[in-house]
């Protein structure tokens, strides 16, 4: 059984299973849009393979961080730009 | 500094085989890639187990997580991972740099939850949580019914697979792999997986729409349906990047290689979807050859040329039988984004001519992605071409290019 992994979303306490990407974390916590685009649009992963740069976050504080090359770990935080 | 015999960008089928062929020469293999783990996106997660056992066995020095970004000199690329900066020289290169998917723009595609169709299965591979959820799963091509067969397993509720090449073209397709019979009995086997889902061939998407996710697609014969992912993908794009900022080149869209696998670069060879988009076993067997021709083995790179030449039809086979309809190019209207890093629309690129143009005035495809996704999309839409790479093919921060051009200063 995999284990547990507890970090923070914008700062709210959040858990995923371990193994998960940080762009599958959020999904499965309902959060659709990592980022904004340069026009305000909320978007979130297209590719899923660490091409198109949509599901880019900020991880303890550095920014631009491909949330599908990522994996979730104990108590990383993590930042939607959305 | 990592310093290699054979350097191997790509560790999905065609640079695991290549890999493997390669340390059969007793000589030093590094195995370069981006993503977290080996496999590539057909394997991803799940490489078969005689490949697994054969790659961790054979003694490669596998570094994952790290994307090549600069070729400063001959036999040196620098690449960064998510803390540091690496050099690595090699005497000889193959690259395995695969294929990303081919977006095409429609009004709403932007909205969160639309994504590829490989980008969902890789998302689902990822750990997200797709069971109970409604998909469609639209697009082109062979890995349409694979994500599909996929998803399914995993719970998900599927709610169309809509196919914009017509089903006249398909059944040739299904034909002409009966006298493959091992490729036939997976075909069959995906398809009786998705008995039960509404397939619409000679369909596509026109329309999605939504409110901070999608909600519904409309399609071309007007059906719309609700959904809570759409799974888009129109085909295939080698990712030539590399090659070309390397020198080498290009055949169409894909890199020029002999029947040595060795490119128009010295030293420098090309496998697997990147010399033509042709599946799994094309990659296997070019991904060998050329690590086989890279370590002078050369009796070993012959016998498997015939092979080889089998793939070849395939491949030619699947370009006719999902060739793009020209209306997919014509789906976006003025206000569509067809640059996403940059929100450029379709109407702002409409006072220019060439790619390069409008990149000075819209920065359109001058975002993080650096065109990979508007590039093809310009190319099917205005009938563009991109004008050559510039370093750093991927973006990297500025300590980074301070640290670069020390390199390149020695």
């Amino acid at each position: 059984m995999p284990q547990a992994i507890e970090f923070t979303i914008n700062g709210n306490s959040v858990s995923a299973r371990e193994g998960q990407t940080v762009a599958a974390a959020l999904a499965n916590l309902g959060i659709c849009a990592s980022r904004r685009s340069v026009s305000g649009e909320p978007r979130g992963p297209l590719c899923g393979m660490g091409i198109c740069f949509e599901c880019e976050v900020t991880v303890d504080q550095k920014p631009h961080v491909r949330g599908c090359q990522l994996l979730v770990h104990q108590g990383m935080k993590v930042q939607t730009g959305a | 500094m990592h310093s290699f015999d054979v350097l191997i960008i790509g560790a999905g089928p065609a640079g695991i085989a290549a890999a493997i062929a390669a340390r059969k020469s007793g000589v030093k293999v590094g195995v370069v890639d981006d993503n977290l783990t080996a496999g590539g996106q057909i394997w991803r997660g799940a490489v078969p187990r005689k490949w697994t056992d054969a790659f961790l066995n054979s003694g490669t020095h596998l570094l994952a997580g790290t994307r090549i970004f600069d070729a400063p000199q001959q036999g040196l690329l620098l690449a960064k991972t998510l803390e540091s900066l690496i050099e690595l020289r090699y005497e000889r290169l193959i690259l395995a740099t695969g294929a990303r998917e081919l977006f095409l723009p429609f009004p709403g595609w932007t909205l969160p939850n639309i994504m590829g169709a490989g980008g969902l299965q890789a998302m689902v591979k990822g750990g997200l949580d797709i069971a109970g959820k409604r998909v469609v799963v639209a697009g082109s091509g062979p890995l349409l019914i694979a994500v599909a067969a996929s998803l399914h397993k995993h719970g998900a509720k599927l709610q169309a697979i809509v196919e914009q090449a017509f089903l006249s073209s398909q059944t040739r397709f299904a034909a002409s792999i009966l006298s493959q019979p091992s490729k036939a009995w997976q075909g069959a086997k995906l398809l009786w997986t998705l008995h039960g889902v509404p397939m619409r061939h000679g369909a596509y998407p026109v329309r999605a729409e939504g409110d901070g996710r999608v909600r519904s697609v409309t399609l071309s014969n007007g059906a719309k349906v609700d959904c809570d992912y759409l799974a888009c993908g129109f085909g295939l794009v080698p990712n030539t990047e590399l090659a070309s900022l390397l020198g080498c080149r290009l055949n169409g869209h894909f890199v020029e290689a002999d029947e040595a696998q060795q490119t128009s670069v010295a030293s420098v060879y090309a496998a697997g979807e990147i010399t033509g988009i042709g599946g799994l076993e094309k990659s296997l067997v070019e991904g060998t050859i050329a690590a086989y021709r890279a370590t002078g083995n050369l009796a070993a790179a012959r016998s498997l040329d015939r092979q080889r030449k089998t793939t070849h039809t395939f491949q030619r086979t699947m370009d006719v039988a999902f060739a793009l309809r020209p209306e997919l190019f014509k789906l976006a209207n003025e206000a569509t984004k067809v640059c996403r890093c940059e929100d450029v629309t379709l109407g702002a690129l409409e006072p220019f001519n060439s790619w390069r143009e409008a990149k000075l005035h819209t920065r359109c495809g001058m975002g993080p992605c650096q065109g990979r996704i508007c590039g093809p999309i310009l190319r099917g839409v205005k009938g563009w071409r991109d004008e050559g790479v510039r370093p750093p093919i991927f973006p990297v921060d500025v300590a980074a290019l301070v640290q670069t051009s020390g390199v390149q200063a020695r």
